[in-house]
């Protein structure tokens, strides 16, 4: 496993395109090529800045998706209709592009591999992308302690990684993966659709018991609904890692 | 201005334009960014008063119907803020800060803007007079809304926008100078587009 | 605008343009409430000319950071007495 505390201030560097590919109908992986990448940790992110021909230039934070591997590094950019940044990323970036990253950062958000407790992700939409990390890195490393995904999306057409996800849960390797849908459910599913609840966290996460650690991402109210319930459900507070996404920019 | 980074091949981020009679660095804007620096108070009129505080401590104070008594005026002006938007010819309504400042004693030559909120922005009196600034109350011929600042809002257009402090409930009269929120964290004191002074040392 | 703060994570990109160490992850306590919170948890209010960061129980400012052309302002009087993890062999 690379070490991620790097010596020395994160500057700008430039990645190149390696690859994209689609997630969903709004959402696209990109695969980067960074030499010198220092490795990262499961839950960090990386800031983007893409700069327009006049100099105007603008940047936003993207978690990473990726196990670390090498000086390879995966974003999943979800469109957001009115942005700025995601619509370029998701849509108009192709493989051979530079994108400049700095990065890897983030140290609160993060899973180690020797963590032993058992592990409750909860995603809201692309919150399930920094979650993905941890899963990845997980399997990467043959780590042992159990993990648990409750992911709510608005329904399954929705959902990143599907297929991963499925046989990532199927090989017996320790990883459970229930979906919430809040929109649309598909046939024969036993849950009306309906936002995560106490009656789904009761059923779906690891009980308090187990004293497992919890990291839960996604919008705002999303993450505060959840976070409020796992309290409620007696989860210690110390134990539940938060990280809520939003529009980030505005700095000059 | 900024460090020019690598191109992003096909990126030109949102529709902007320069045009020539805007201040150096500028870029023109139709919509109406929200900018904020926490969060939105929303405050009823009927909790609302704005006071000017002078130098000795004494206070003048208005409540929201005594406020809106007083002879408004109608400015059309160019707002310029420091993120590098420009939004040309908008029009507000409210009361001259002369008429406000007409009654009060002072020898002050320093203000500071008091938001609820806790924001502050401070700038030379004088500034604040000879028809230059406004405590604004309608924007566009409506209420300001919260998330522009309402019920009422500083406005000084000669400057850049932070000083047009949103939420205004006071203005204190200092003979000391005081920076205030962003003035104390890199930026310019003073804050005049046209010499683009945007951070210290401009 | 629904969602006008993100969380203080988001911050940690332009402090590492600056420190060479992670402050997300570091503890500190508000100077204002004397609540003890991870820089990580901060509400980040990124839509203004600086980065302002508020404490989640006050809402009292614990950082702001401003960004010019090759200078940058940090005021941190919103907390008292940051602790940070030290890299292995510091």
């Amino acid at each position: 496993m690379a070490r991620a505390t790097v010596l020395g201030r994160l500057t700008w560097r430039v990645a190149t395109v390696a690859a994209v590919r689609d997630e969903t109908q709004n959402a696209r992986t990109i695969v980067l090529d960074l030499p010198d990448w220092p490795g990262h940790l499961a839950g960090q992110h990386v800031d983007v800045r893409l700069t327009a021909p006049d100099g105007y230039s603008t940047e936003r934070s993207y978690s990473i998706a990726s196990a670390p591997e090498g000086n390879r590094l995966e974003l999943t950019v979800d469109l957001l209709p009115d942005g700025e940044v995601s619509p370029y990323l998701a849509r108009v970036l192709s493989a051979g592009d530079p994108l400049e990253i700095r990065g890897p950062i983030g140290g609160w958000f993060v899973w180690r591999p020797e963590r032993p407790e058992p592990v409750q992700l909860i995603a809201g939409g692309s919150g399930v992308v920094p979650l993905m990390a941890m899963i990845r890195t997980r399997e990467a490393g043959g780590a042992r302690a159990p993990f648990r995904l409750l992911y709510s999306t608005r329904g399954p057409e929705a959902a990143f990684y599907r297929d991963e996800l499925r046989r990532s849960s199927e090989n017996g390797s320790g990883l459970s993966v229930t979906y919430a849908y809040t929109r649309e459910v598909p046939q024969d599913w036993e849950r009306p659709p309906g936002r995560v609840d106490a009656g789904l966290l009761a059923q779906a996460a690891w009980a308090p018991e187990r004293e497992p650690i919890s990291f839960v991402c996604g919008p705002t109210g999303f993450v505060e609904n959840v976070a409020d319930l796992l309290v409620s459900a007696g989860h210690d507070p110390a134990r539940i890692r938060t990280e809520r996404f939003g529009p980030s920019g505005g700095q000059p | 201005m900024g460090v020019i980074g690598t191109v992003s091949p096909g990126f030109f981020g949102r529709r902007r334009a320069k045009a020539p009679d805007l201040p150096p660095g500028q870029y023109l804007t139709e919509d109406f960014p929200v900018l904020s620096a926490g969060p939105t108070p929303r405050i009823s009129t009927e909790a609302w008063s704005f006071g000017i505080t002078t130098e000795t401590g004494e206070v003048r104070r208005w409540n929201w119907a005594e406020f809106n008594a007083l002879a408004m005026e109608r400015p059309t002006v160019d707002l310029h803020c420091v993120t590098k938007w420009s939004k040309l010819g908008t029009t507000w309504e409210g009361v001259p800060l002369e008429t406000l400042l007409a009654g009060v004693e002072t020898s002050a030559e320093y203000a500071v803007a008091e938001s609820y909120g806790g924001y502050t922005t401070n700038l030379p009196l004088e500034d604040l007079l000879d028809g230059k600034a406004w405590i604004a109350v309608r924007y566009d011929g409506e209420p300001i809304t919260p998330a522009h600042g309402g019920p009422a809002r500083l406005l000084v257009p000669h400057l850049y926008f932070w000083k047009s402090a949103k939420w205004v409930r006071g203005i204190r009269l200092l003979n000391d100078d005081e920076p205030g929120f962003w003035e104390s964290v890199g930026y310019h004191n003073y804050g005049d587009p046209w010499r683009e002074q945007r951070y210290w040392g401009d | 605008m629904t969602e006008d703060h993100i969380d203080g994570n988001a911050a940690g990109g332009a402090l590492r343009d600056i420190f060479t160490v992670d402050l997300t992850a570091a503890v500190g306590r508000c100077s204002s409430c004397s609540q003890s919170l991870a820089l990580a948890e901060a509400r980040l209010y990124t839509q203004a000319p600086g980065l302002v960061a508020r404490c989640p129980g006050c809402e009292e400012v614990v950082f702001r950071l401003v960004r010019g052309p090759g200078r940058a302002w940090l005021d941190m009087r919103g907390v008292t007495c940051v602790q940070f993890e030290l890299p292995t062999g510091s």
